[in-house]
């Protein structure tokens, strides 16, 4: 009767697994990386649409937003969108092979996802530095 | 009025009422989006930097004008249903679910006319 649910202290039960207690691997990473690019791309659009709507309004609101992007905010925010670009396009491609039936293996696709997150940020760094050099500050 | 039974305008539809639309569209956008975002990349990297004048005249080109608003449009509709999935991923409560939808929606569809809205006025 001591274990009777009405009466006994409540017990420690198991609880179904959660985040916290997977190993990640890397497809894991690349998978919640592929979301997260695609949030910060749609917060991205913001920033295209501020650029094409300063070129549409004339060379004094062209200038502001020009200030405003070699600012160090504003580089920051376009390495972080070219990097997001970059990421999300080479898993992208990732993706339409999966759907195409290819890349399924578990070695493979620990592997892809290792290059892309590197591919990722070389290609990043690759073109941030044409832009430094087309804006004449590299 | 169709004259498709309801059992046949039902069909293969799943629960999400939608059949394989949003699957589909995402992935067609998607290879859309691989040629067009090269394309966006190497147009930005030509006009970083660049005076006021020579922008409006790279993008009022009628093959650069094109290509900016099919990379808008392909984007802006890929983003949609890209954020409509992690909504419907992690929006617990119904009623919350339907406001972010509709908020996605309308957040895609202004940047959208904002975009194309600009492009018209450099362009045309």
């Amino acid at each position: 009767m001591a274990d009777s649910p009405h009466t006994a202290a409540p017990r420690a039960r198991p609880l179904s697994p959660h985040l916290s207690i997977y190993r990640w691997p890397t497809t894991m990473a690349s998978s919640i990386t592929h979301r997260a690019t695609g949030v910060a791309l749609t917060v991205g659009t913001l920033f295209l649409a501020w650029w094409l709507i300063a070129a549409a309004s004339g060379p004094d609101a062209y200038a502001t937003f020009n200030a405003a992007a070699h600012s160090v905010i504003g580089l920051i925010i376009l390495f972080g969108f070219v990097w997001s670009l970059s990421f999300h396009f080479l898993n992208g491609i990732r993706h339409l092979a999966w759907d195409l039936g290819y890349g399924f293996k578990v070695p493979g696709a620990n592997r892809t996802s290792t290059m892309i997150f590197v591919l990722s940020v070389l290609i990043a760094i690759a073109v941030f530095a044409c832009g430094l050099v087309g804006a004449g500050r590299l | 009025m169709s004259i498709r039974t309801p059992l046949a305008r039902v069909e293969g539809l799943g629960t999400a009422r939608s059949g394989s639309d949003h699957f589909w569209h995402q992935r067609i956008s998607a290879a859309a989006l691989v040629l067009l975002s090269l394309w966006l990349v190497f147009a930005g990297l030509r006009l970083v930097g660049a005076p006021h004048a020579d922008v409006i005249a790279f993008l009022s080109a009628p093959i650069n004008a094109i290509l900016m608003l099919l990379f808008i449009l392909a984007a802006v509709f890929h983003m949609m249903l890209g954020i409509q999935v992690v909504i419907e991923d992690y929006v617990p409560n119904d009623k919350q679910k339907v406001l972010c939808l509709a908020l996605n929606r309308g957040f895609g569809w202004a940047v959208g006319v904002a975009c194309v809205f600009a492009m018209l006025k450099i362009a045309l």
